[in-house]
């Protein structure tokens, strides 16, 4: 036991490849963990930002300015009545929120966070992703079916007929970024997650960049299809509160219906971090080839750290704008005391920084580079998932023929074309 | 390409997975016809395809198995659920389930039955090989290495290095067949083109 536990850590394998079991489990737990708290994060930032967009404050009553708010809502929703409708179809209402739940965790088996952290490197990785998040529309249409009521029929034939709609659009994206695996020395193309962020390495190209408009569109095609896959506005028409009280999650409360929201979460991270390695450099920091001097590694590597200091300054800002009442003082301490964790860590990080800075292998230098790797995914995963909130601000909701026109005569035949342009350009520079 | 798989090491707990998987897939299949509920037999069908994808995966064919998810599971399998909820439940749990000629359909599925356990008990002798007296069901299965079988899969279908693959001619042919059934349906549901 011990001895599988050590012999990974010298490793530059993922655990699933290096067949350690132990180790997969454990990154299975973290990575289950990190989502979780990443949904729970993202439920809250999702709250402010929508707040400030309407100029309105958002939560700020639980906790200083609404942070333990997710937690709150948590404890709410666990505590609340689980009601199964006497009409729904018993087991299919309680299995379905279950297969959203599974097909939007289990994705994220292949998800390379790093060139080895990820449970496992599948030489089928993304069409892995690809199948296994599909099924999630399972779960929407089943519960939809089972709850025995208009509405959520309603909404769950929609989200159908969307979510096949736009994966066509979604897939015909992909192949055109996998097509642009194969343009590197060896000739041969991969649809391993870890091996295609390796080949835009080796290319010294995101392939967002690459035959410079073609990946582009590609992206663009995916980046819409994505949002029509989650279910989020401007496309959320299975939810839409104003025709369908809730869509397809009508008739569900308390913690099954969180588990549709954790669920959507999930998947909304999972698609972010598919878009992320095939187009953004997945793990990569930005320049890799570029500015691979020492020098620069090292200072990219206070970005972790840096970061982690910005959030505590904003943290300490906050404390001193508390206003001065008695009524605040145990929420400007608490403030305070999450300004002195964020710093905390923020020097933690630093200090690894610092002491990996040099470029053998031992256990801190690995373990910065580790930190830099899963920080830059995150860092990139981050910007769609406010990408999603910012969507919902701006735009409002389509309308269901507008929906499927877009996806079957605009997005099927310029992603069509993209194929096909990026095919020939491909085998021309070849 | 990967050390770790090409030096052969041993998959873990292979007869209880396989055991466990294909015990999944004939349970399913059998709540499939039984099911009086045409729902519960779709998500029956969908257990069913997901544990036979899970036994590619333990034949070493990631790539099927990939391909048996997103197509079967994830694609048919939604159109399937989309056309059946729309079905009156309450009426169709009242027909017949089985029509007239149940026992001709119980002798072809024990016939076929039959058939595959004697291909398997007399593919080694019997079914032999007569010139060179080779089992028909050759001891040692050769396997695609895992951490290729992608790109192997592409030169079988397509052809590498500029000569034809082995299948691409019967590729070619019913990816062919398939898009004269998809004009087909087109034309059905069009009345005027």
């Amino acid at each position: 036991m011990l001895n599988q536990f050590t012999s990974y850590l010298g490793s530059n394998l993922t655990p699933g490849t290096a067949n350690n079991q132990l180790w997969a489990l454990m990154y299975v737990l973290i990575i289950f963990a990190g989502v979780s708290v990443a949904v729970i994060c993202m439920n809250w930032i999702e709250r402010k930002a929508l707040a400030h967009f309407q100029v309105r404050l958002g939560p700020m009553r639980v906790g200083p300015h609404g942070l333990l708010q997710p937690i709150a809502d948590a404890l709410k929703l666990m505590l609340k009545e689980d009601i199964i409708p006497a009409e729904a179809d018993q087991f299919v209402f309680w299995v379905a929120p279950l297969i959203g739940l599974l097909a939007s965790f289990t994705v994220y088996t292949v998800i390379p966070f790093g060139p080895s952290q990820a449970v496992s490197d599948m030489n089928i990785g993304i069409l892995f992703m690809l199948g296994v998040s599909s099924l999630g529309v399972l779960g929407i249409v089943v519960a939809g079916w089972a709850s025995n009521s208009h509405y959520p029929l309603i909404g769950a034939l929609r989200s159908s007929a969307q979510m096949v709609s736009y994966e066509v659009a979604m897939g015909l994206a992909i192949v055109s970024a996998i097509l642009m695996t194969s343009m590197n020395a060896s000739g041969t193309g991969t649809l391993s997650m870890i091996e295609i962020v390796r080949a835009q390495q080796q290319q010294h190209v995101w392939f967002l960049f690459k035959f410079f408009p073609l990946g582009l569109i590609a992206f663009a095609i995916f980046a819409i299809a994505m949002v029509a896959e989650t279910n989020r506005a401007p496309f959320d028409l299975a939810e839409a509160e104003s025709e369908l009280t809730a869509g397809f999650h009508t008739e569900y409360s308390g913690l099954r219906w969180s588990l549709f929201m954790l669920a959507e979460y999930a998947a909304m991270i999972a698609v972010s971090s598919i878009a992320v390695t095939l187009w953004l450099g997945g793990w990569m920091r930005p320049f890799p080839n570029l500015l691979s001097a020492p020098a620069w590694d090292f200072i990219f590597s206070l970005f972790p750290g840096l970061t982690f200091g910005g959030l505590a300054a904003i943290a300490l800002i906050g404390t001193a704008r508390m206003p001065a009442h008695s009524f605040f003082k145990i929420q400007r301490i608490g403030l305070a005391v999450f300004a002195a964790l964020l710093g905390f860590i923020a020097l933690l990080l630093l200090v690894i920084a610092v002491a990996g800075r040099s470029a053998d292998t031992s256990l801190a230098a690995r373990f910065n580079q580790g930190i830099g790797y899963v920080y830059w995914f995150v860092l990139k995963i981050a910007v769609f998932m406010y990408l999603f909130i910012w969507y919902r601000a701006t735009w409002p909701r389509y309308r269901f023929d507008q929906l499927m026109r877009i996806g079957w005569k605009v997005m099927l035949p310029i992603s069509l074309g993209v194929l096909m342009v990026t095919a020939i350009v491909g085998v021309l520079v070849k | 390409m990967n050390p770790a798989l090409d030096s052969g090491m041993a998959p873990v707990a292979t007869p209880w997975f396989f055991y466990v998987l294909a015990g999944l897939a004939v349970a399913s299949g059998v709540a499939v016809i039984t099911r009086r509920n045409a729902v519960h037999a779709a998500l029956a069908l969908i257990v069913t395809l997901l544990s036979v994808a899970g036994l590619y995966l333990m034949l070493y064919a990631p790539f099927v198995a990939g391909v048996q998810i997103i197509v079967y599971a994830g694609g048919i399998m939604v159109l399937f659920l989309f056309v059946i909820m729309l079905v009156n439940i309450e009426r169709s749990s009242k027909e017949r389930r089985f029509n007239r000629i149940w026992p001709v359909g119980l002798a072809a599925a024990c016939a076929l039955m039959a058939l595959f356990v004697s291909a398997i008990v007399k593919g080694k002798t019997v079914l032999a090989d007569p010139m060179t007296g080779k089992a028909l069901w050759p001891d040692i299965i050769g396997r695609l290495p895992e951490s290729s079988n992608t790109q192997q899969i592409a030169g079988m279908l397509y052809g590498e290095a500029g000569r034809m693959g082995q299948y691409t001619f019967a590729f070619e042919i019913a990816s062919l067949l398939l898009l004269v059934a998809i004009l087909g349906a087109v034309i059905m549901t069009k009345k005027k083109i």
